[in-house]
Parts: structure tokens; C-alpha cells; sequence
């Protein structure tokens, strides 16, 4: 028994420091990241980010823009990814990424239709319980929406608190002042912090805004993620050091998806990259607890 | 003017960005300090004339743009639908279309902000182009996204937005059309939002844009009405205007939304007595069919208003063309400026309202509406505002005696497609194509 409510915050706090890994469903198939997910899972993910594909990605960068129009073009749908998340089972727990429009439209049964041009079409209902229901039955843990600010989030937040989800917040490098405050007061499970203003994407560096956006996050009692270019063990390093509680890597793994000749190969290159990762992690957080001195050399990736 | 007026209360009461439930800001976080800083400059400069902003715009949109435009009578359509049929010339602003009114209007802004750099997305091209003329007008270093479809099909435009110094960038993306450029331009806007203003080119996005750019628009309508009264002595029974994103559409419109019979939306408490009802038609580019493919995630039409669903796109809550799914469809329209998947959030409410009756021409009745214009008239309309002039022709009977069209802009850039398109198809409106090359 985790003495946290929170299925996110627990894994976090108690595999410190944590890797929360990114793939998005269906790139190439279901079945694919079914055997993807397994393989992160094995390879040390203390959290598991799945992206349920919307076709305009409006916050990610090439990588996973390519990636959700290659799980699109292979007909995931959202009811699909359930499924594929009904038969997952993983040490990590699992969120869901995704855009509010998926959510909106999730158990929404009329289809538009051409209508009378002299009336008005009839008025669908959009809904965000419907998803959070199936995600909750599903047994996923919480949910991001890139495009949902906390102004906006109202419903989804108390859908969520009925159905025991996370809603997880992002952090900009622009979020400060009294904005900073009303997110930091929402924020269930773990803080996203965006590490660079921008889209995702794998990044050869560490942004100086990370430790801007640390340091202004630190009197806040709750576990921070650092996502947005994140895509080495080193950087891991650096990120812990800086004070962050986990390491958030999507693009770099949706990467190796892309190039590898097949599943086999990614599954295997998965799971060492994740290996590497935690690692990288790991030495961050000695490196705060030892003298610099006795920091060991990074690892080749 | 009683339509100031009446947008003060309205701006008073819609504070939130919310039109019934339509609108919102769906973005991503790093966004929304900016919009908030936007929001701020909007209420200040726009609303309340800080530091003189709203008379330098309206002083450059007059020497610069070249308002107010005509309303004029159409003598020959008068004659051939046995009505007075008038034509709103924002075909004759500097640039060929309504866009710089916004555009001028937000680079304005943008430089009383103290940004530094404009970015822009475009369709058709023709906001692009004005917002690239804005932008040399107003020393402002300025980018350019515009898909690669329209990119090919809108050519002079991007020779245009070139000339004027601005950088064009082709999204190859998706079908490469309008959607796919808003994308490109919010990931940019996201990396370098705290220097960089984008400039909206229409009605949609997340607030304060809906508000700030029909602000900027508004001028069409309260043109109008002032132009009508004059001429015709009274409001017009109906008023037209194509849609796409909605920005012709809803500057066209906003003086006359009070004009209703229904209470809720005309304002007893102006005091001007009992209003007049003027009837206001946004007609959507209906493309080949009405039907949309789900199978291929495809809509052979771009008609929102008429067939389209909840959902949000862009950064606001609106009407969509989407599939059960939630993913947004390819839209189509011979016209590049109407090909969109959204509308903007104010248009989805006013139609979900009755206030405004959707309507949609296809690309024949579009094209038929573009030659008859020019041939019985002597003016070249955008393909976008064909779709209106295609609408009178079908639906003359349900407008009244009294009607005013928005011509939106001119045609110069559409010549090429049009050619192409008539070429394909038997049009009765149509000259002989074939002997223009001889």
C-alpha cells in the first residue's frame, strides 16, 4: 500500500528519481506499441505517456507530428487505443496524452451530416465524461492535454476527481506570478515542466530555462517532471541535478520507432535507451548527494 | 452611432471570451501569458483609445487603405432580380480585399505593444498580403506560413507578400491548406512568443482574437449602415457575405445584429425604438457535395455552419468538420480562402441562435456568380465573395426588395483557377474561355 492517493505521485516519490516515457499509440500499429510499451516498462519507466493521435498536433514538433500521422494513417482510433490499454499490464502506470478535441468527441454518436442548407445542423453534445469514464475503467492513471489551460479545464478536472484520475498541468517557461500559483494550487500527480518554450522535439542540450523554471518551482511541494528535448542519460543527469524530481523523454524514443528496421530492433534499442535513461537519472541524483569530484564519467549512449 | 454604443455593452458583457458556448482559449500554457498581455493592449488601445491608438488606425486605414469604400448600386443585378440590389466595394481597400482593415489594425497593435516581429498564416494569400503591406507600412520585419497546395494555386499573392519584404514559408504538411498553416504558425508563435506578435487573419483562434479582429472588420458593417440609410433611406431587408473563417463575414454583420425582431438580440434599451429586421446570411463554399467521406476523412465542401459539429480547433470552441472521432477533415472549396474546417466561434453562435441563417453555393453556382459579375457589373470579385453573389442568384426571392452584398475582395489573384475551372465544366455564366489564349 503507497501511502499517496495518487498512483502518479507514488511512483514518482518512490522511484526517485523517476523516467516518464512518451510514445504515441498506433505508430505503426497497436499491436506494435503494445510490445513498445513492455519494452519501456522493462527498461526502468517509472511512468508510461501513451498519445491517443489527433490530427492537428498544434504543440509538437516534426517527430511526433510524423508519428501521429503514421498511427492516423494506420486507423487508430480512440476506442482502439482503449483496447490496446485494457490488455497492457505494466509496473508503470499509464497516462494518456492527448488533445481536448479527442476528449470532446469521445461518445459523441451523431456523425455531422450534410443537412438542410436552410437549417441549422442539429447540435451535437460534446462531452468530456464519457473518456474519463473509459479511460478510468481502462485502468489508466491520469491524463495530459497540451491544449488545455487551467482556465479552461473546470470539467475535466472534476470528471477526473470522480473517476480517481490525475489531471496533469504543464508549466511554461511563461507561466509565472499568479498564474504560476492558481496551476501549482490544481496540480495533481506530478508538474510537467516544459523545459523551453517551443514544441517537442529531442534537443542536444539542456535549456537554461529549465533551471529558471526549477528554481521558481522549488517552494512548491510537489513532484516536477522536466519534459520538451529532453533525450539523453546526461541530460537526465543534469535535470535531477537541477532539482527536478523525474525526466520526461518522448521524441528521442519516437525516434528510434521511426528508424528502426523492425519491431524486433526497436523493442530491443526501447529498452536500452530506457536503461540509459535511468541511469543517467540516478547518477543525477548522486551527484547532489556527492563531491563533484567523484562524479563518474557519462555513458555512451 | 448607436452600433458604438451597442458594442460597449456588449463588450462589457462578454469579458470572458466566450460567445454562448462557442469560443474560449484552448492553447497550450506557454501561450497564454501572451494572450493575456494581448487581451490587456486590446482593452486598452482597441477599447478605450490609449494613447490615441484606435484614431491612428482609423487615420491610416483612410490614407493608407483607402476607406471608406463604396456602397454601391448594382444597376444591371437591380435590373435582372427586380430588386435593389447594392454592393458593398471592399474589393477596392489597398490590397484587393477586407484583410488589411484587421491587419493594419493588429500590426498597429502589435508595434504599440512593443513587439519586435509579425508572423502571419495565410490561405488564399490575400491576408497574407496584407498583413506583409501592414508590415513594410509599419516597419515590421514579417513571416509568412502558407501551405504548399496554396501556395501553387495562389501564386501572385506570394510574389506579392515577397515584394513587400515578407518571408513565406511553405507548410508541406497534411493537404497544405489553411489548417495546416494556422498549425505551423502557432508552433512558431510558441517558440518565440515573448518578442513576436501573431497576426489572425480571421474571426477564430482563442480570445481576445474572435473579439479584437471582428472589432477590427466591424468597420464593413457600420459603413453599411450608415451608406444604406443615405441611399435607400432605410436598412436593408438582407445582407450577404461569404464565410470561411468568417472575418468579411462577421464585419459585415455586427452593426446588424441588433436589427432582429427576437428580443434577445435586438437592444430595446438603445433608444431607438422599435428595430427593423434586417436578415443576415453567411453563405460557406459547399464545394463539389454536401457529403463528407469518413472513411478518407475528407469533406468535398468546407460548409461548417451548415453540417458541422462541436468541437475545438485552434484554440477556440467551435463549429467543425470532423469526424465521430474527433480529427478534423480535409476540407475543399475551389476557393482557397474558404477552404477551412472551422468558422469562427461568434459566426457557430449566432448560427446555433437563428440569428443568422447558414447557407452554402458550390463551386459551380461560385464560378457562375465570379462571371456574371464581371461580365454584368465590370468587376472581378474574389472567388470567396462569388459564393455570395452565386447565393443571390439562387435564393433572390427570399431577400427582400432591399439587399446589401459584402464584395470581400477582387478576383486578380483567382484568374487562373477560374480559367482552369471554367474550362472543365459547361458554365451558363461563363464567356467562351477557350479563345482567351488565341
Amino acid at each position: 500500500m503507497s501511502e499517496y492517493d495518487s498512483d502518479i505521485e507514488a511512483a514518482i516519490r518512490e522511484d526517485h528519481p523517476a523516467l516518464i516515457t512518451y510514445i504515441t499509440a498506433g505508430d505503426p500499429s497497436l499491436e506494435d506499441t503494445k510490445a513498445y510499451v513492455e519494452a519501456l516498462d522493462r527498461g526502468g519507466s517509472d511512468l508510461i505517456e501513451l498519445g491517443l493521435p489527433f490530427s492537428e498536433p498544434i504543440a509538437e514538433g516534426q517527430t511526433i507530428q510524423a508519428a501521429i500521422n503514421r498511427a492516423l494513417a494506420a486507423g487508430t482510433t480512440p476506442e482502439g487505443f482503449f483496447e490496446l490499454v485494457d490488455d497492457l499490464e505494466t509496473e508503470a502506470p499509464l497516462l494518456v496524452m492527448t488533445y481536448y478535441n479527442m476528449i470532446l468527441q469521445y461518445g459523441v454518436s451523431e456523425a455531422p451530416r450534410a443537412s438542410d442548407s436552410d437549417a441549422a445542423s442539429p447540435r451535437n453534445e460534446p462531452d468530456v465524461r464519457p473518456f474519463v469514464e473509459r479511460a478510468a475503467e481502462a485502468g489508466l492513471s491520469g491524463i495530459i492535454v497540451p491544449d488545455l489551460p487551467a482556465e479552461e479545464a473546470e470539467p475535466l478536472r472534476a470528471a477526473c476527481d470522480d473517476h480517481g484520475l490525475d489531471l496533469v498541468f504543464i508549466i511554461a517557461p511563461t507561466t509565472e506570478g499568479e498564474r504560476l500559483e492558481t496551476i501549482m494550487s490544481h496540480v495533481s500527480g506530478f508538474a510537467y515542466v516544459q523545459a523551453r518554450l517551443g514544441t517537442t522535439g529531442a534537443r542536444a542540450n539542456v535549456s537554461g530555462a529549465t533551471h529558471d523554471s526549477l528554481a521558481r518551482l522549488s517552494e512548491y511541494d510537489v513532484p516536477k517532471a522536466v519534459g520538451f528535448g529532453v533525450s539523453e542519460g546526461d541530460h537526465a543527469a543534469e535535470i535531477i541535478e537541477a532539482g527536478a524530481d523525474g525526466v520526461i523523454v518522448g521524441s528521442a524514443l519516437v525516434e528510434i520507432i521511426a528508424d528502426a528496421d523492425t519491431p524486433e530492433a526497436a523493442v530491443d534499442r526501447l529498452e536500452a535507451k530506457a536503461r540509459e535513461l535511468k541511469r543517467g537519472a540516478r547518477r543525477g541524483a548522486d551527484s547532489i548527494t556527492v563531491d563533484p569530484e567523484d562524479t563518474p564519467e557519462p555513458e555512451q549512449p | 452611432m448607436s452600433t458604438e454604443r451597442e458594442r460597449d455593452d456588449e463588450r462589457r458583457s462578454n469579458r470572458t471570451g466566450t460567445f454562448g458556448d462557442y469560443g474560449g482559449q484552448y492553447v497550450p500554457e506557454a501561450l497564454m501569458p501572451a494572450l493575456q498581455e494581448l487581451e490587456d493592449a486590446y482593452e486598452r488601445y482597441v477599447l478605450e483609445n490609449e494613447d490615441g491608438f484606435m484614431d491612428e488606425f482609423r487615420e491610416r486605414m483612410r490614407d493608407f487603405g483607402g476607406r471608406p469604400t463604396p456602397l454601391q448600386r448594382a444597376d444591371r443585378l437591380s435590373e435582372r432580380y427586380d430588386r435593389e440590389i447594392y454592393l458593398k466595394r471592399e474589393d477596392l481597400v489597398h490590397g484587393g480585399a477586407h484583410k488589411l482593415n484587421n491587419a493594419l489594425g493588429q500590426v498597429l497593435l502589435a508595434k504599440y505593444m512593443g513587439k519586435e516581429r509579425i508572423i502571419a498564416e495565410t490561405g488564399a494569400g490575400q491576408h497574407g498580403t496584407a498583413t506583409a503591406m501592414a508590415a513594410a507600412h509599419l516597419d515590421m520585419p514579417c513571416e509568412i506560413y502558407m501551405g504548399r497546395t496554396d501556395v501553387n494555386r495562389q501564386r501572385p499573392n506570394v510574389y506579392r507578400m515577397r515584394m513587400n519584404g515578407a518571408e513565406v514559408n511553405p507548410v508541406e504538411a497534411g493537404s497544405g491548406t489553411l489548417k495546416e498553416a494556422i498549425n505551423e504558425t502557432m508552433r512558431d508563435w510558441a517558440t518565440t512568443v515573448e518578442r513576436t506578435h501573431y497576426v489572425i487573419g480571421s474571426v477564430v483562434g482563442p480570445h481576445p482574437f474572435p473579439q479584437m479582429v471582428r472589432d477590427f472588420q466591424a468597420v464593413i458593417g457600420d459603413e453599411i449602415r450608415d451608406q444604406i440609410q443615405e441611399k435607400a433611406g432605410r436598412l436593408p431587408d438582407s445582407v450577404v457575405a461569404c464565410a470561411g473563417g468568417g472575418s468579411n463575414t462577421m464585419g459585415t454583420f455586427h452593426a446588424f445584429v441588433p436589427d432582429c425582431a427576437n428580443p434577445r438580440f435586438a437592444d430595446g434599451s438603445s433608444g431607438d425604438g422599435p428595430r427593423e429586421q434586417v436578415d443576415l446570411y453567411a453563405v460557406e463554399a459547399g464545394g463539389s457535395s454536401l457529403e463528407i467521406d469518413e472513411s478518407e476523412g475528407v469533406a468535398p465542401n468546407s460548409a461548417t455552419l451548415s453540417t458541422g459539429t462541436d468541437g475545438v480547433l485552434h484554440g477556440a470552441m467551435t463549429k467543425l468538420l470532423q469526424s465521430t472521432d474527433g480529427q478534423i477533415m480535409e476540407s475543399h472549396s475551389v476557393s482557397a480562402g474558404l477552404d477551412y474546417a472551422g468558422v469562427g466561434p461568434e459566426l457557430s453562435h449566432l448560427v446555433e441562435t437563428g440569428r443568422v441563417t447558414p447557407a452554402s453555393v458550390d463551386d459551380e453556382d461560385a464560378l457562375n456568380g465570379f462571371h456574371r459579375l464581371s461580365r454584368l457589373e465590370g468587376i472581378i470579385p474574389a472567388l470567396e465573395s462569388s459564393h455570395a453573389l452565386g447565393y443571390l442568384e439562387k435564393h433572390t426571392d427570399e431577400l427582400g426588395d432591399l439587399v446589401v452584398v459584402n464584395v470581400s475582395g477582387r478576383g486578380d489573384k483567382d484568374l487562373e483557377t477560374v480559367l482552369e475551372e471554367t474550362e472543365k465544366r459547361d458554365l451558363e455564366a461563363a464567356p467562351d474561355v477557350e479563345v482567351f489564349d488565341q
